[in-house]
């Protein structure tokens, strides 16, 4: 949970200069900026506007077998305009700063098309700010031969692994620079750098396909994705392991859930279920919500925190100016807290939490998680084993999705657990709960966190946004699983 | 002004490159979203993008840019990928007259904000008439987009899109039970797009899930509804249709053409050809003409899907499935259609001793889909009893493969119907699905 360093902030490093952001910067950055800002909002009829720039650098590196597919750079910038007038948004974004005071205009308009009850936002603090990353070795900065010489050495490590049919690497780094200002006279400029890469192998033997694969990423840390020789062949011997393993019988199993596994779990089973833009408007799903509520045991506690320095999902402000904070969600297997935007919050009469975020400026902020966890206890894996006649350990993960009440997630890499010990591998396997029993069937919680930095979020159409997930070993009762 | 700037990037490109090509594309989109039954927000989407790829010492090197300026530095970045890209293994393709094809109408840039709000509200107001309690977040989208592609071998081609869709999603909360509804339609003609047909859809799945059913661990029949089909089975076999997959021998499919993978009842094509089809284009998205090309006919594996670099490796032709994600091209589906068969839905569901109507499967793309597997948690299916549906089922999976499952199916509808603009298909009536629910 601790690698690296944070993100902290210095004043006198500039945001590099581009040419988006040089159209405006006429006489020092900020001040040309904010003038261009300040001037856009003034004298507009609405109860609060807010403004956002971006731009982005992005490697993108791919594989496909033997082959570099793909190598490629992109540079992206534009920005978006939100504004709210009597209780409904207008919204508008745009690539080309040119006309800005008419894009204001449209947003105002559009948001008077609506009418909903009028409301206040979540009172804020204006802040004055600029936050920038500070890395030890930042992967933006790598020379494009030096990351291709290493994904070269995992993949050459996997395809000369026997039974190995093909591979897939997927590479990306990102330093996003954002601007956000608002009419009540907030000014914050982050830089943000973020890494991710996904190694696959795929195994064949006659009409048998099977893989397996890993997930990692960083807030833009090279180091992150070094030195995974060991886990390219391990997972190479796995895909090809799969090919003669059993398919699992479905039904109702105890299972073990690895500490990356279970981060999703979290993630799926309560994270979503969390955030209270799902919540604020359903009456029957607020009496369901009720803080005070018991979810769990009381071993229970599940925590969102975006100020855990150098995790994926760390920032110091949201994309609506909010200081960011941690959110116990359950404390002891009782609801405690939920994640805010500043209307959820005021709508919810509760304290916004700073978890609107937006995954580019071409779409509105929105409530999602950050660094989501089940803080560890006090079991240890062996004896979460003993005692379990028959059950599965699942670890590893291809994915997870909710329906806030279902959810599904499946896990990279399982074994039947006999007698307490475990037993053969087995295929890949889907399992599914209900967030309602679910976590009131979680029997036991272990000692060992972990946090999994790889993959991102989905909500909205807005995919993937970084996050992280984290949790021990636990162990769930009762848990459905997909079979043939 | 995108076309001038574009032949501006390839000029300069081709001083560093002995081959360039320029994709342009710019859209504007406008939004109205409804949420919990009320109008929340609206909004206005512009956005334009330029793409460069290049040849340079026989390798490919890719950049794209959004945003204002800076195209020198696009042929910077190309460039300097293109040191360690992959050797191109084809030409852009030259001069070529494109057939007409309808995909853009003007009526689409006139409809007002106002009519849109009226449409989602007439939506949200037939179901709500249904029932009163459910809280319904609804989307009407309307958009616009050009495309523009000019390349240093003279090729050259650029065409409008229109769009429109209506969707919505409904959830009704009873105690602590979840029953998510909803549907949607999209065309690139705005007249095809009636809340109508939306709302009957939407009112069915209310009324098939007012009880509920319950199911026990066993193989069963199962009839995949056209949006079963989509969420359920579509995920693999897309997959195993790319030539890539082909190409490298990660699709199961890769030594069966012309041999019988499917059910003799089962074909399927794809199509880019259908006129104002949401999926629909003259030429991909790297010039090569559209067509409408049979991937399995009468159960026999009749095609795969290229672009042009993986038709060149693969010694074959381009599909004209070149297809753009913000990235390097790659063979894509345009529009899915799965012919229709013989059976009428009620006559499958009348066949039935025991088994489960499936409408939406959650969680179905996190298997091995390569190797052919499906399955998931039924988000939204019912039981059926001695020929009835007799209610909703919950904490319920299936798993399957898409192989041994469609190998040998009970019956395809008579029904066809367009899923999200890109694939049209009849329900189809599968036999022995492994089912898991709890207590078992």
């Amino acid at each position: 949970m601790t690698r690296g360093k944070g993100l902290a902030m210095t004043k006198e490093r500039q945001l590099s200069m581009t040419p988006f952001f040089a159209f405006i910067r006429v006489k020092g950055y900020n001040r040309a900026m904010r003038d261009v800002i300040t001037e856009a909002l003034k004298g507009r009829d609405a109860d609060y506007i807010e403004i956002h720039f971006e731009e982005s650098q992005a490697t993108g590196i791919v594989y496909r077998g033997e082959r570099l597919e793909e190598i490629s750079r992109a540079r992206n910038s534009g920005g978006n305009i939100r504004a709210l007038v009597q209780g409904s948004w207008g919204f508008v974004s745009f690539n080309r700063l040119d006309g800005l005071q008419d894009k204001v205009t449209l947003a105002v308009e559009e948001a008077r098309l609506a009418s909903r009850e009028a409301f206040k936002l979540f009172p804020t603090e204006p802040v004055l700010d600029t936050v920038v990353p500070q890395l030890k070795q930042d992967a933006t900065k790598i020379p494009l031969a030096t990351k291709k010489e290493l994904l070269d050495s995992y993949n050459d490590i996997m395809l000369s692994s026997p039974k190995i049919q093909s591979t897939r690497i997927n590479y990306r780094d990102a330093r996003r620079q954002r601007i956000f200002a608002n009419s009540e006279g907030s000014y914050i400029e982050q830089a943000k750098t973020d890494l991710s890469l996904r190694l696959t192998a795929i195994a064949r033997e006659d009409n048998e396909i099977q893989q397996a694969g890993i997930s990692l990423g960083s807030t833009g840390e090279f180091s992150a994705v070094e030195g995974l020789h060991e886990q390219a062949r391990e997972i190479a011997r796995r895909a090809a392991a799969l090919l003669s393993a059993p398919q699992v019988k479905g039904g109702e199993y105890t299972v073990i859930l690895d500490p990356i596994l279970a981060g999703v779990f979290a993630h799926e089973a309560f994270g979503h279920l969390s955030e209270s833009d799902h919540v604020y408007q359903n009456e029957n799903l607020r009496k369901i919500m009720v803080l005070g509520k018991r979810f769990g045991g009381k071993h229970l506690n599940i925590i969102d925190d975006p100020t855990i320095p150098a995790l994926r999902g760390s920032y110091k402000y949201d994309d609506e100016g909010t200081s960011a904070r941690k959110t116990y969600l359950i404390r002891e297997g009782i609801l405690e807290g939920r994640l805010h935007s500043r209307e959820t919050a005021a709508k919810m009469e509760e304290r916004a939490t700073g978890n609107a975020r937006a995954i580019n400026y071409l779409f509105p902020p929105i409530v999602r998680m950050s660094n989501t966890f089940i803080e560890p206890g006090s079991v240890s894996f062996e004896e979460m084993l003993g005692g379990i006649e028959e059950g599965i350990y699942v670890k590893d993960w291809y994915g997870g999705v909710t329906s806030l009440e279902m959810f599904t997630f499946s896990a990279g890499e399982a074994y039947m657990i006999r007698q307490g010990s475990l037993s053969e591998l087995l295929r890949p396997v889907v399992l599914t709960g209900n967030v309602f029993t679910t976590l009131q069937n979680i029997d036991a919680i272990g000692n060992d966190l972990e946090m999994n930095q790889g993959g991102g979020c989905g909500k909205g159409g807005q995919s993937p946004l970084p996050v992280s997930n984290g949790s021990p070993h636990i162990r769930i009762r009762h848990c459905v699983v997909g079979g043939r | 002004m995108e076309h001038h700037f574009a032949s501006d990037v390839l000029n300069s490109a081709r001083r560093k490159a002995e081959q360039a090509e320029v994709f342009s594309a710019s859209s504007r989109a406008t939004t109205i979203q409804f949420e919990a039954n009320e109008l929340k927000q609206v909004e206005t989407k512009e956005g334009n993008s330029i793409a460069l790829r290049i040849f340079r010492e026989g390798r490919i090197g890719f950049a794209i840019a959004s945003g204002g300026g800076g195209w020198e530095a696009l042929v910077d970045m190309a460039v300097e990928t293109s040191q360690f890209g992959s050797t191109a293994s084809f030409q852009f393709p030259s001069s070529q007259d494109y057939s007409e094809l309808r995909i853009f109408d003007p009526k689409v840039e006139g409809i007002a904000m106002e009519r849109m709000i009226d449409i989602g509200k007439e939506l949200i107001a037939r179901i709500k008439g249904h029932t009163p309690d459910i809280l319904c977040d609804a989307q009407v989208t309307k958009r616009t987009s050009s495309i523009s592609l000019v390349n240093s071998r003279g090729g050259e081609g650029e065409y409008d899109r229109s769009f429109f869709s209506l969707s919505l999603d409904g959830v009704l909360v009873r105690d602590t039970d979840l029953l998510w509804v909803g549907d949607s339609e999209s065309s690139c003609r705005p007249d095809l797009i009636g809340s109508d047909n939306l709302a009957e859809r939407v009112i069915w799945q209310l009324e098939m899930a007012k009880e509920k059913a319950s199911v026990s661990t066993k193989l069963l029949p199962i009839i995949f509804t056209p949006r079963g089909v989509a969420t359920a089975l579509l995920g693999p076999l897309v997959m195993a249709f790319n030539g890539k997959a082909v190409l490298e021998g990660s699709s199961p499919l890769r030594d069966k053409l012309g041999k019988q993978v499917f059910d003799k009842k089962l074909s399927l094509w794809d199509d880019a050809t259908i006129a104002y089809g949401v999926g629909s284009y003259p030429f991909d998205d790297e010039g090569v003409p559209s067509q409408r090309l049979p991937l399995v006919t009468d159960g026999v594996v009749a095609n795969f899907l290229y672009d042009l670099q993986t038709a060149a490796l693969a010694g074959t032709r381009s599909t004209g499935n070149g297809r753009r994600a913000g990235g390097f091209p790659n063979p894509s589906i345009s529009s899915l259609i799965l012919g229709g068969g013989d059976v009428s839905f009620e006559a499958m569901v009348k066949d039935m001793k025991e088994g489960l109507i499936v409408e939406e499967v959650m969680g179905a793309g996190q298997g091995n889909l390569l190797g052919g597997d499906f399955g998931g948690n039924v988000l939204l299916g019912y039981k059926v009893e001695n020929g009835k549906m007799v209610g909703r089922v919950k904490d319920t999976m299936i798993a399957g493969n898409v192989y041994q499952v469609l190998n040998k199916l009970l019956g395809v509808g008579q029904e066809a119907r367009w899923v999200g603009g890109i694939l049209q298909t009849p329900p189809l009536y599968c036999s022995n699905v492994s089912v898991a629910t709890k207590g078992s």
